[in-house]
């Protein structure tokens, strides 16, 4: 006789209601009024969003390594991450909101008469909304799936919707569709890998959970050919989906097609969510056979920086530029997966949130720079703004500060303690690494800053629009919280230290 | 000790004050004056209360503290903002308030018609919140955070009208030799933390028994140092009359009365070091010694009455840093100058304010003459000051720089009578100056500008005037009745109770010899200026040419530190333009580089980018068998 498998609903709940939403959203797109629907859409993205959140932190000190049998482990640092992803999706939904930025029938060619009649009609599609959700779903649970079959699930269950999503965007529409094939093409190509190496694991532990590859890898000794190559193909999943070099060529493409708030939501969330779930592997399943991949993803940590902060410099255009940033960030982020401790945990935690606020501020305000057909990411355009839109270019200023890691930000901290448990852990080297490329990394970002302050202005057809309420709200929060964790660290970091664990 | 709860108050009524005025901004032109002096006048009270309450206590249970919270806790290294209410800082809580609310008053009328007015009142009350936090922390951290905002607030008020080039360069000449000060105040706190592991006055007073000869002696020459900056003391006393381009009641609050004694505060507070390290005390004397005289003698030589009022503030706090130099003795003698000095030295600037408000800002004295026919009662008052401040019996300079010359005389040996003489030098020259001053602007005939239609000041002006008058009065009297002020102050300068019974000039003789000295000066000087040239005259003797140029100190700064420092800062710019910029444009060059060849990988065509995968997959595996093998 069959018995059903017992699930933890109160725990799976966050994950649940986002997917119910989604698929609500769904029908709505299907079946509501046009005039009402992005209203409806927006008021229920948003609402699932918070009462998800509500429900995770209700369940906030309650953890279980078989919340669905042994496919889902909810723990701290799954329920850290989940929140912090549930967060960047508020802040990134409320920038979405503002649908000037989305071609309004996405199914339409560029350029195509069907288009013009969509833009002349005024009819708006708004998929982007369930898309989102579903995304989100997936996202939260990439780092909470303990098997092979739920990692790739969710991989695939958050990767599929970014795909369609970075082919949204309303201007410029062909590079728009190129990234999002690029995007895909490369995503599947990854995935394959990933697939590869949980058969190879499988191979080697005749297991699909992580628990079992630990206990195969204590019982049988690290050194099989198998295990090794698993370990290298699951690698190359994960360190696409975090940008890593040299998996990393999509990033600048991608980021730069994708329309603007797409890519802000897509680089903090995706982030958290790939990088949660290659702790949760390298910490929990891999731990025992550290000796043959420290080395190696050490090693990648530091040419993903010098990659990602030396590409930087010769970037001419804003969001190009800060794809690669998001690529020296990833660098940064490594290091810490490889000290291998409770302190680089916690400290990657808060990286993992504050990097995530001010990216999806800095993109949010990338949105608002415009001129007559659309938004300006031409980095030389934006010479002098800082004396046309004083407040607007201080804001960017300020993530850009976070971002090079300036006292007082959240990214200081942020870089101060993950280094810092780097250090802990042995690895000077990675240490002096990081803080080299950081230096270098700060002379792109200040560069942008001395543009905006201190030139002139070159040509006058480039302006600040007026953003609408929702996006001031969601730029206004990024801004407040990347100050408060600058000079408030420990409101923060207490929490991700109380956060900081993995149940087996 | 007496656990206190109010003393925080006393700061943080007037720090809130000031943010509240500069932060409304013209919203509170209206009443933001009568706010800040209300502020200002509720510090006084709060004073006063607990200085009643401090009477009621007994010995030990005098001093009362506060911890406000736990500041700075790194390791073993901690500090609280704690504040110190003893019987000491209560002298300076009461003179700062008192003083402070009376210059307030004056201000309103004095600034009436500055549009900027609330903004100056707002800085007066900042000024006030970081004095008293001066002279109220129990730790030389706390009193370093006290020390740099009255910095502050004495920088933003010298420049307050910065619209004038000259004036904003005052205040930049001011902040400059008070950082001078500042680094001898930081060092001192650091050797002092290396030595004893705490900051705090209690602390440091217990492990000065034990210390080294050596370790005291640096840390009272750095706080020498700092008195100095902050004290317009040789060799950094250039910036006092400089400063005198602030409007005229920061001169009288800050520049006479309050700020510029906290050097004389700090050294008092310290006595702990300078009593075990004669070294330290010597090097005090001789500071005191020197500025005394070179303030009066660059007093006899102003035309500018604010000017020639600051040389003198100068002078007189020269004679209170020779006193803190004489151990145990003159501490409390000091704190007396330094009370009385501070109730006839703001009486006297007021009045040159009043006469300024008057003569349409002129500061020439040669313009001046003949004012008491126009201005009693600022004669008056001006004159009380005057004859405080030459030591006249029964007025309060007598009691308080007689004790010091007595003092000076006492030290003993070459010593005594070295000093002795330099302090009754001083109090001759001071006598000729004063007499200098008064003569020029009170008495003599008009030699006005012909705009000039000089009138008495109002009421809110000439009332502190009159106040500060009775002060310069009775306060000297009051204060050594009974030896009142001595004996309060026992507990913290540790008084010894030697008895003076055995010296070849009995106190009485002293006296007298000051009173002819100062005659002579008074006389010397009804002589000289019984007829003024309008314009100074220009065939003086050489001496007259250099007290003028403040005895070339200015040119001295300039030859010694100035010029040799541009040179140095123009080389060191070479260097770092040529060497280590040149370093940094290799290094960019290479990243340049190195950036396109990399931005050249970065084709577009997915195929390439699919190779580059397969490129890191390969490499991947291979680095992990190379790791196993």
């Amino acid at each position: 006789m069959l018995t059903a498998p017992k699930l933890d609903y109160a725990l799976l709940a966050p994950m649940l209601i986002i997917l119910g939403a989604a698929l609500i959203g769904v029908l709505i797109e299907a079946f509501a009024k046009q005039a009402w629907r992005a209203r409806l859409q927006l008021v229920v993205a948003l609402g699932a969003i918070v009462i998800s959140f509500e429900q995770l932190f209700r369940v906030r000190n309650q953890g279980s390594s078989i919340a669905a049998v042994t496919s889902v482990s909810i723990d701290g640092t799954g329920i850290f991450l989940q929140g912090a992803i549930l967060i960047f999706a508020f802040l990134g939904i409320l920038i979405i909101a503002d649908h000037d930025n989305f071609a309004p029938q996405a199914s339409a060619l560029p350029g195509s008469p069907e288009e013009a009649a969509a833009i002349q009609a005024g009819k708006q599609q708004t998929e982007v909304f369930p898309l989102t959700l579903f995304a989100v779903a997936g996202m939260m649970l990439f780092p909470v799936a303990t098997d092979f079959i739920t990692l790739f699930v969710a991989l695939e269950v958050l990767s599929l919707p970014l795909y369609l999503m970075a082919g949204l965007s309303r201007r410029r529409r062909l590079l728009s569709q190129e990234a999002a094939l690029k995007y895909f093409l490369l995503g599947a190509y990854s995935s394959a890998f990933f697939l590869f190496g949980a058969a190879l694991l499988y191979g080697y532990s005749g297991t699909l959970s992580l628990n079992g590859l630990t206990d195969a890898i204590r019982g049988s000794g690290g050194n099989d050919v198998f295990l090794l190559l698993g370990i290298a193909f699951l690698s190359v999943g994960l360190l696409f989906k975090v940008g890593a070099v040299p998996f990393h060529s999509w990033t600048p493409d991608v980021y730069q097609g994708a329309p603007t708030p797409i890519t802000g939501f897509m680089a903090a969330a995706t982030k958290a969510a790939a990088f949660g779930a290659t702790l949760r592997i390298f910490y929990l399943g891999l731990d025992s056979a550290q000796t043959s991949w420290k080395p190696i993803i050490a090693v990648i940590a530091v040419i993903t920086m010098i990659v990602g902060s030396i590409a930087a410099i010769s970037q001419r255009d804003m969001k190009r530029m800060l794809a690669f940033s998001s690529i020296a960030h990833a660098g940064f982020i490594l290091t810490a997966v490889v000290s291998l401790n409770q302190n680089a945990l916690s400290a990657t935690l808060f990286y993992l949130l504050a990097y995530g606020v001010a990216t999806i501020g800095a993109f949010g305000v990338i949105t608002l720079v415009r001129d007559s057909a659309g938004e300006v990411s031409d980095v030389n355009r934006w010479v002098g703004l800082g004396k046309k839109s004083p407040l607007v270019a201080s804001v960017f200023s300020l993530f850009l500060l976070s971002f090079a890691g300036i006292p007082l930000t959240s990214g200081f901290v942020g870089k101060f303690s993950i280094f810092s448990a780097a250090y802990e852990s042995g690895n000077i080297y990675l240490v002096v690494a990081g803080v080299l490329t950081s230096a270098i990394a700060v002379f792109f970002y200040l560069r942008v800053i001395l543009m905006l302050f201190f030139a002139d202005s070159t040509n006058d057809s480039v302006s600040v629009v007026i953003p609408s309420i929702l996006t001031r709200i969601s730029i206004s929060i990024c801004a407040l919280i990347t100050i408060v964790l600058g000079i408030a660290p420990s409101l923060l970091f207490d929490i991700a230290q109380d956060f900081a664990y993995f149940l087996r | 000790m007496t656990t206190s709860t109010s003393l925080v108050y006393l700061i943080a009524l007037p720090l809130f004050s000031a943010g509240l005025l500069l932060l409304l901004g013209r919203i509170a032109d209206k009443w933001g004056h009568i706010f800040a002096t209300l502020v200002s006048a509720s510090v006084f009270v709060i004073g006063v209360m607990e200085f009643f309450a401090m009477q009621g206590r007994e010995g030990e249970a005098r001093a009362a503290t506060q911890k406000v919270f736990e500041w700075i806790s790194v390791g073993t290294f901690q500090v609280d903002a704690s504040l110190l209410l003893d019987q000491l800082s209560i002298c300076f809580v009461l003179l700062i308030s008192g003083v402070g609310t009376l210059i307030h008053i004056y201000s309103i009328a004095y600034m009436s018609h500055d549009r900027d007015r609330r903004r100056f009142f707002a800085y007066l009350n900042l000024f006030i919140a970081a004095m008293l936090l001066l002279v109220l922390g129990d730790s030389y951290l706390n009193l370093y955070v006290g020390w740099e905002g009255v910095g502050l607030a004495s920088y933003l008020l010298i420049g307050f009208w910065n619209q004038k080039p000259a004036y904003a360069t005052a205040a930049k000449k001011a902040f400059v030799a008070n950082r001078v000060g500042d680094v001898g105040l930081s060092l001192a706190i650091m050797i002092a933390f290396t030595q004893f592991g705490t900051v705090t006055f209690a602390g440091v007073k217990e492990g000065a028994s034990g210390a080294s000869a050596g370790a005291l002696t640096a840390i009272g020459a750095m706080l020498l140092l700092a008195a100095a900056g902050k004290s317009a003391q040789f060799p950094l006393q250039s910036w006092l009359g400089d400063a005198m381009a602030g409007p005229t009641p920061v001169s009288a609050l800050i520049h006479a009365a309050t700020m510029v004694t906290a050097g004389v505060y700090l050294i008092t507070r310290s006595n702990f070091i300078f009593d075990a390290s004669p070294t330290a005390q010597l090097m005090v004397v001789i500071v005191g010694a020197i500025t005394l005289l070179f303030g009066a003698l660059i007093g006899t030589a102003k035309d500018d009455i604010k000017k020639a009022l600051a040389a003198s503030t100068m002078s007189q706090i020269g004679y209170m840093i020779l006193a803190t130099g004489l151990g145990p003795v003159g501490y409390a003698f000091a704190i007396m100058h330094l009370i009385t000095h501070g109730f006839f030295k703001a009486g006297m600037f007021l009045g040159a304010g009043s006469v300024m408000h008057g003569m349409n800002d002129e500061v020439n004295m040669r313009r001046y003459g003949a004012i008491r026919k126009v201005m009693p009662i600022t004669a008056a008052t001006f004159g009380l000051g005057y004859l405080a401040i030459l030591g006249v019996p029964p007025f309060a300079g007598f009691y308080s720089k007689d004790k010091i010359i007595e003092t000076a005389f006492y030290a003993g040996g070459v010593e005594g009578i070295l000093l002795g003489g330099a302090t009754l030098l001083g109090a001759g020259i001071t006598a000729f100056y004063m007499t200098r001053v008064m003569v020029l602007t009170f008495a003599g005939t008009k030699r006005w500008d012909e705009n000039a239609h000089p009138h008495e000041s109002p009421f809110l002006m000439w009332a502190p005037m009159a106040v500060l008058a009775v002060g310069s009065v009775a306060s000297g009297f009051l204060l050594n009745s009974g030896n009142a002020l001595v004996n309060w102050l026992e507990p913290v300068v540790n008084e010894s109770h030697e008895h003076h019974s055995e010296h070849f000039l009995p106190p009485l003789a002293i006296s007298a010899m000051a009173l002819v000295v100062v005659a002579i000066g008074v006389a010397f000087a009804i002589l000289k200026y019984r007829t003024v040239p309008v314009v100074a005259p220009e065939n003086v003797t050489g001496f007259t040419k250099a007290a003028r140029k403040d005895l070339y100190q200015d040119s001295f700064n300039e030859a010694v530190f100035m010029r040799p420092g541009q040179k140095l800062t123009a080389g060191l710019v070479k260097t770092d333009y040529k060497v280590i910029d040149g370093l940094v444009r290799v290094v960019g060059w290479v990243i340049q580089i190195s950036a396109s060849s990399i931005r050249n990988i970065q084709s577009g065509y997915v195929r390439s980018y699919a190779l580059i995968m397969v490129l890191g997959v390969l490499a991947l595996v291979a680095a992990v068998w190379m790791v196993t093998l």
